[in-house]
């Protein structure tokens, strides 16, 4: 048990104003220096200083050792927690790779494998999957900034990160627990991994059509390269999956959720050029407005409508 | 000692050497060294009576020195040794500072505003660090925030002609030569850090490294790039 407050600084005895951490911590300091010296002596003093001096030192005497009960208890827990959860060897294993591994993989993503009898293998490693997301928000910051979009609550980067994050962890853990409901044999890390991955075909869909801007073009590389990742990671669950309902749930909604990111990004933050519209539908149909996304704002304006009908109403 | 035997030179006879007992107390004398690391906490005591003028010197001139390093980049380990956080702590601020937009009120969104920019460097570096450290990098935390802060010197020069040039106009020729300017600094950066903490890597994994040091100073490129002034 030692560390206890076996030991009470004569000098300190008229100082009562109450348990504070900081003297407790260099207290604790000073103590562990003196402690393998003092325990015997200490003890004695204990007793001696307690029947000493009265009741105002008492309640000093107590309140530092509660409070420098307090505060080990504390730093155990602290330290504790610590080493459990900022460890970042945890994560060591899954940044294990080559260069040319990587290259690999990011080649394979876009190469759906017909092999449906037995489980295909996934990489389970976290690198690529995050530099890809990376680069998925670089690439958007770069798409709202040439088309000039405005965010009013919030910021141009906090909006892609928590757009790109956002997509990759929640879509992966949405579709895990779907995995886990169909009896699917894949992991959370393998998920991640694969949803990475399949951010490729986003990536260069993306940084091509945020600087050509043609719309038909947009269509063929959502078909084509969004499709082709899109059908690689939906070939790897069907491998992973027994019974055609379970095959069809998982991948009906990874599908969906995928190409409708994709279609998200392109046309939520990329400015539509007006006169192709125009071109293209005639001068009945209005040109597509930009408005600012400004959704307080619109919820102050339903508000204020709903406030209008409650008045007339009363 | 016992004489060394003819026949097995360089022996020592061990036989000998048992029949040998120490009694009583042997007085060792002698001067023990102390290593050259001891020394300093005595140097720090003495520096709590120099003039602050001094100490505020002494700092400024290792930021300085630390600048010179970054600017021409050679294999020196001064950088890396003695981390420090000032230098980046200073160019961050003035970046952000130049990087200024307008308010949020305003209709031209003009630049991000100061957090964003504060939060986009330290929170990339950070990244950046636990990546290489992750990979197998045998720097330190500090040590490579610090490397990565200092790199955005260049990247802050071309703040500064950035904003020269737009005060000059806003036209198709100073939108060139600001791109022109920005590109230099920004492989000037990257190839700065690169020379910095590649070298801490296994070889055959430079590549992963620096790969997100790369993305990290083209969006800070990008941000300078894209500035207008309200």
């Amino acid at each position: 048990q030692g560390g206890g407050s076996a030991v009470i600084d004569m000098e300190n005895m008229d100082d009562t104003s109450g348990s504070s951490f900081e003297d407790m911590g260099e207290m604790h300091q000073r103590m562990k220096e003196e402690e393998e010296e003092e325990e015997g002596e200490a003890g004695a003093a204990d007793d001696e200083d307690g029947e000493f001096l009265g009741v105002k030192g008492l309640r000093g005497q107590l309140g530092r050792q509660v409070a420098d009960q307090v505060w080990q208890a504390g730093k155990r827990q602290a330290s504790k927690a610590f080493s459990l959860y900022a460890n970042i060897d945890i994560l060591r294993p899954y940044f294990d790779v080559e260069p040319a591994q990587v290259r690999a993989r990011l080649l394979e993503s876009m190469i759906p494998v017909k092999m449906v009898n037995f489980p295909q293998k996934i990489a389970g490693e976290l690198y690529g999957p995050l530099m890809l997301v990376f680069t998925l928000v670089a690439i958007l910051l770069h798409g709202m900034k040439t088309s000039d979009t405005i965010i009013r609550e919030g910021t141009l980067m906090g909006t892609a990160i928590g757009t790109c994050f956002g997509y990759w962890l929640g879509v992966s853990s949405f579709i895990y627990f779907l995995a886990y409901l169909c009896n699917a044999q894949i992991t959370m890390l393998q998920m991640l991994s694969l949803l990475g991955y399949g951010l490729f075909g986003h990536c260069i869909t993306l940084f091509v059509t945020y600087n050509i801007h043609f719309h038909s073009l947009f269509y063929i590389f959502w078909l084509g390269v969004g499709g082709l990742s899109t059908l690689r990671m939906v070939a790897v669950l069907v491998s992973r999956t027994v019974g055609h309902t379970q095959r069809l749930i998982l991948c009906g909604t990874l599908a969906a959720l995928h190409m409708l990111f994709l279609l998200y990004l392109h046309f939520a933050y990329h400015k539509v050029v007006e006169g192709i519209l125009d071109t293209l539908e005639g001068p009945n149909v209005p040109p597509f407005q930009r408005v600012a996304r400004d959704i307080p704002v619109i919820s102050n304006a339903l508000l204020n409508t709903t406030a209008k009908a409650a008045a007339l109403t009363l | 000692a016992p004489p060394l035997r003819a026949d097995r030179p360089g022996v020592a006879q061990f036989a000998e050497l048992a029949d040998m007992s120490l009694s009583g107390d042997i007085t060792v004398e002698g001067e023990i060294t102390v290593p050259v690391g001891a020394a300093s906490p005595d140097e720090d005591f003495s520096t709590l009576d120099e003039p602050v003028r001094e100490t505020i010197m002494r700092d400024l001139k290792a930021v300085g020195k630390k600048f010179v390093h970054v600017m021409y980049p050679r294999k020196s380990s001064a950088l890396l040794r003695d981390w420090d956080l000032w230098g980046p702590l200073v160019l961050c601020v003035s970046l952000a500072l130049m990087l200024q937009g307008g308010s949020a009120d305003s209709k031209e969104d003009g630049g991000p505003q100061f957090a964003e920019v504060f939060v986009i460097i330290w929170f990339g570096a950070v990244v950046i660090t636990l990546n290489s450290k992750l990979l197998g990098g045998t720097i330190s935390f500090f040590q490579s925030l610090c490397v990565l802060g200092y790199c955005v010197l260049p990247l802050t020069v071309a703040m500064l002609v950035c904003r020269l040039v737009l005060l000059a106009g806003s036209g198709t020729v100073s939108f060139i030569v600001r791109l022109l300017v920005v590109l230099a600094m920004f492989a000037w950066s990257t190839l700065a850090s690169t020379a910095f903490l590649a070298d801490s890597q296994p070889p055959n994994r430079k590549a992963l490294v620096v790969y997100p040091i790369f993305l990290f100073y083209f969006v800070i490129s990008w941000m300078i790039l894209t500035f207008t002034p309200q």
